[in-house]
């Protein structure tokens, strides 16, 4: 059952909730029932046809001839696609907002990159035909040295895995291998500490398996468009990732979504469509392209690996004063949503806990492996895995119950993160007095009566060396009406992810704000660099 | 060359014509058109396209068509009487014991499996009817109430 | 290409079929040979089946039990004289997968699979195979030995009523009820006078085939079931074991747990359970 603890931070709420905390029916259950739910493969279509993808079964090999005659001839097969009939064979789905180079092939050309890659279509009256015309196609491959471990991959002399980023780690804003964290002096902290905690963790990639898996059935419409019914969770990236691959204009694709069966990430990265349209277009009929079971363990993108390497130097009391953390993302062969997961991870260090001293240094690298995507919180839980688990062993090596141990260190309002924000409407201490109270764990008294709302913004979790500190830029015009302090609209110093700084890019001509705009503050984002939002 | 094959569906009889080694659950969705069996895996290992066979549960992914010739197949179109609910459907519903729904037609046939066979099933004896049936959403526990729900409104109602 | 399917009425027709035909595969409950099938192996182009009522038959005589190769999981776990079997019939897959897989399918069951097979190999079980030589009986041994070559086809298995309180199972697997096993052991414990009289004892997952542990059994005659009794069977408890690196676990791994879990199944901590 569920129980609100609206006794806590009761001041700061308008408690009439008319929706949450009530149960509600969700609006498809009544298909779910009854089996009528439409998925993508819940459509009919006359002459349906189906294509079927030969895929790399090296790591990585050049591809020295391609032999598909035999195959082309085959009974039932109406078209072979091949690398140099996909109009746009170069993409990354991040392209759609400007972020990272065109990287991954729709059909690899000379190179394969990881077990499973795509090389060529087979499109065929049914699965079975294209199956046994795929088993005709002749392909002889050059191994080449693969690498499958990131720390090999960033070694000198690693087989380059990624021709965009020869180096093996993607490239933000063009010249950063890496995204940084700074925040006080973690050395001279380490020095003053009475304990130093070191440890390496890490996760295997983690497949999603939904009870469907990926596909997609692209139908010549009557008006020269193509209507794609899609597994994808992300309609409008599949749509316009469909359209430049397919060198379309995006109003020419008509795209219908149905339920997912079953997503958690898996279906974000536009797997199947791409190739669905191009052979709907190539052969004038509806073509279905549904991955295997088999496909969707191997070719599937998974929640990519992570190596994380945490160091934290603890006093007896309790705090902790330094956290030092090396991390490393496998994305796989291609970029796909890793840059984006390596943002989100740097973000979350260290943790909810005021500590004064953090460095990290978080790395998306590539390697001859299945390309990663997101799943389930991608970017974070690997790296609260790794948090969490050190903090219990912290907890251990100092003698503290690991409750209070986090209790201690958590922010309280007014403590300044490592990213030089103000921690605000901190809620962790109260979350751990209300799990202790039903897992019937013993606090202490002092812990028991601990605020996230008390001894925020001291020297316990303030800045040991304030040189460091950029100096704020002038607070913008914030509206009278603002009754409730917005975190977004505070303003936002000008913060590098780098130690030096880059040269500050010229300020663009400020647009009139439009209506209703809270704030004109500059910020700069990891994603975007620095421009208005 | 087709074999031609004749069977009841939900009650209604129901002949296609199938390729040789053509297997249930293709027979069903592309051509007899009962798109409420779902494939998940066409290997036998995930339970999603889960069916009523003579009264016992089958894969279908894993039946050859032709085996069925005669035989009285129940799937998840069959489970309402026109517009009134099975007692399955219906505590699926109160219970939340579908997300994405697409594991839910394979789980309530498992399901109806059992009922039919053991109006009163212990909590273990549901665990076992849906062991074979992989729900990546739910965690099972709401199915496991929704079925032992059914089962207590199914016995009550039979009077 | 098609597939023919081609169904006889006597078990010895469907064998000589099934050497016959180029390609050909014989169908029990094809849990395993549809799944081939719907992957397009390239090697079956005939599937073979027999109609013939004996494939079906549960043979129940005084000391003798005798199970048509087509009796289903099932089938078995319906009978309730063959409940010492059905720890092993409850292994295998789930209710669906149990109306189908047959006796007969489970010999044939690669590696994990197999944990019916790994039962019926202690209960020291003799094959009859059908086909155009004459009914021909085996050991089981030396058919899952040989199981790779030939077209095989398996009329019926036989075995001696064992004593139903010696009989030990226990699969191990990660998910429960069903999955695949990390390993499976059989035993058949008979007691004489409080001590082990010509134990059988099988493993599963523990070679390319299920196997006997000779040496443990035969360092189990005369010898109480006891901690201090079953030392020196736990002690050659690897011999004869080949186990490989599969998605389900690392040879490694099965060699580190078959020492625990054959320990807990000959001190009775398992009876007739999964772990």
């Amino acid at each position: 059952m569920l129980e609100f603890r609206k006794d806590i931070f009761a001041d700061e709420r308008d408690d009439h909730l008319q929706e949450i905390g009530q149960p509600t029916q969700r609006q498809d259950m009544l298909g779910h029932v009854t089996g009528t739910s439409r998925y993508y493969d819940d459509h009919r279509f006359a002459n349906l046809l189906h294509l079927k993808v030969l895929r790399s079964p090296h790591a990585h090999a050049r591809i020295r001839s391609i032999d598909d005659s035999a195959a082309a001839r085959a009974p039932g097969v109406k078209r072979i696609i091949r690398a140099a009939d996909v109009p746009v064979n170069l993409n990354t789905l991040l392209s759609l907002m400007q972020f990272g180079k065109d990287d991954e092939p729709s059909l690899a050309s000379d190179v394969v990159r990881y077990k499973g890659e795509p090389i060529l279509g087979i499109v065929a009256t049914s699965e079975r035909a294209a199956l046994e015309a795929m088993a005709l196609v002749r392909i002889s491959y050059d191994p080449l040295p693969a690498v499958f471990d990131v720390e090999e991959a960033l070694k000198p002399g690693a087989p380059s895995v990624n021709p965009a980023y020869p180096k093996n780690t993607f490239e933000y804003h063009g010249k950063y291998d890496h995204q940084k964290l700074r925040f006080g002096d973690v050395d001279a902290a380490f020095a003053q500490a009475d304990i130093v905690l070191e440890d390496r963790y890490q996760m295997s990639p983690i497949e999603h398996a939904p009870t469907e898996t990926n596909g997609s059935i692209a139908v010549p419409d009557t008006n020269g468009r193509i209507v794609v019914y899609t597994s994808t969770q992300a309609l409008f990236f599949s749509l316009d990732t469909a359209a430049k691959i397919n060198a379309l204009p995006s109003n020419q694709l008509h795209f219908i979504g149905g339920t997912v069966g079953g997503g958690f990430g898996g279906k974000v990265d536009t797997m199947t469509e791409p190739l669905a349209i191009l052979a709907a277009r190539l052969t004038g009929a509806p073509v279905r392209y549904r991955l295997s079971r088999h496909e969707e363990m191997q070719f599937g993108s998974p929640r990519g690996a992570e190596r994380i390497y945490i160091k934290d130097g603890i006093m007896r009391d309790g705090r902790i004063i330094a956290r030092q953390v090396r991390a490393y993302f496998d994305s796989g062969a291609y970029t796909r949503l890793s840059s984006y997961a390596v943002i989100k991870c740097a973000g979350h260090i260290p943790g909810p806990y005021s500590i004064p001293n953090v460095y990290a240094d978080v790395y998306c690298v590539y390697t001859n492996r299945t390309p990663a995507t997101a799943m389930r919180g991608f970017g974070v839980t690997a790296i609260d895995f790794a948090i969490e688990c050190q903090m219990d062993k912290d907890a251990v090596a100092i003698g503290m119950d690991p409750l209070e141990f986090r209790m201690l260190n958590a922010y309280r309002d007014g403590d300044m993160k490592a990213h030089r924000r103000e921690a605000k409407n901190c809620a962790l201490i109260e979350c751990a007095q209300v799990a202790a109270e039903k897992a019937q764990w013993p606090l202490r008294d002092e812990f028991r009566r601990m605020s996230s709302r008390q001894g925020g913004g001291s020297a316990r979790a303030g800045v040991t060396d304030r040189s460091r500190m950029p100096t704020p830029a002038a607070p913008p015009r914030v509206p009278a009406s603002t009754a409730q302090r917005a975190a977004y609209e505070r303003p936002m110093p000008a913060v590098s992810p780098a130690v030096t700084p880059p040269p500050a890019p010229p300020i663009p001509p400020q647009p009139s704000a439009p209506a209703g705009s809270s704030h004109g503050a500059r910020r700069f984002s990891s994603v975007f660099g620095t421009r208005r939002r | 060359m087709k074999t031609p094959i004749q069977f009841r569906l939900n009650g209604e009889d129901v002949a296609a014509f199938v390729e040789g080694g053509a297997n249930l659950l293709d027979t069903l969705r592309e051509i007899v058109g009962d798109l409420t069996v779902k494939g998940g895996c066409w290997q036998g290992t995930c339970g999603t396209c889960t069916v009523i066979i003579d009264g016992v549960p089958r894969l279908s992914c894993i039946t050859l068509a032709e085996t069925c010739s005669g035989s009285s197949i129940e799937t998840a179109a069959g489970l309402r009487r026109g517009s009134e609910l099975h007692p399955l459907q219906i505590a699926f519903m109160e219970r939340f014991a579908a997300q994405c729904g697409y594991c839910t037609p394979g789980m309530l046939m498992a399901a109806k499996a059992l009922l039919d066979k053991n109006p009163n099933p212990t909590r273990q004896d549901v665990i076992e009817a849906i062991s074979g049936n992989i729900c990546r959403c739910t965690g099972y526990e709401p199915i496991i109430n929704a079925v032992l729900d059914a089962a207590r409104d199914h016995t009550r109602s039979r009077v | 290409m098609t597939i023919t399917v081609k169904t006889f009425a006597r078990m010895d027709d469907a064998a000589n079929a099934l050497m016959q035909e180029r390609e050909a595969r014989f169908m029990a409950g094809g849990t395993l040979l549809m799944r081939a099938v719907n992957e397009v192996d390239p090697s079956i182009r005939t599937i073979v089946r027999a109609t013939d009522p004996n494939f079906r038959r549960i043979g129940l005589s005084s000391g003798r039990v005798e199970l048509g190769a087509g009796v289903t999981m099932a089938a078995i776990l319906a009978e309730r004289e063959l409940a010492y079997l059905h720890p092993a019939a409850r292994a295998v897959g789930g209710p669906a997968v149990r109306e189908a897989a047959t006796v007969g399918g489970n010999l044939f069951a690669p590696s994990p699979y197999g944990d019916f097979a790994t039962m019926l190999l202690a209960l020291d079980a003799t094959v009859t195979m059908a086909g155009g030589f004459g009914q021909r009986e085996l050991p089981l041994e030396e058919l899952l030995s040989r199981r790779e070559r030939g077209a095989l086809l398996v009329a019926s298995i036989a075995f001696r009523r064992p004593a139903v309180d010696a009989i030990r199972f226990v699969k191990v697997t990660r998910v429960h009820p069903k999955g695949a096993s990390v390993l499976s052991i059989a035993a058949q414990l008979p007691l004489s006078g409080g001590r082990v009289s010509h134990a059988r004892i099988a493993y599963g997952a523990m070679a390319p085939s299920p196997v006997r542990a000779k040496a443990v059994e035969r360092a189990l005659e005369g010898r109480p079931l006891d901690a201090t009794g079953i030392a020196p069977a736990l002690a050659v408890a690897h011999e004869g074991t080949s186990p490989v690196d599969d998605p389900i676990a690392s040879a490694w791994w099965r060699r580190e747990i078959l020492p625990v879990h054959l320990r807990r199944l000959l001190l009775g901590e398992y009876s007739a359970r999964h772990s």
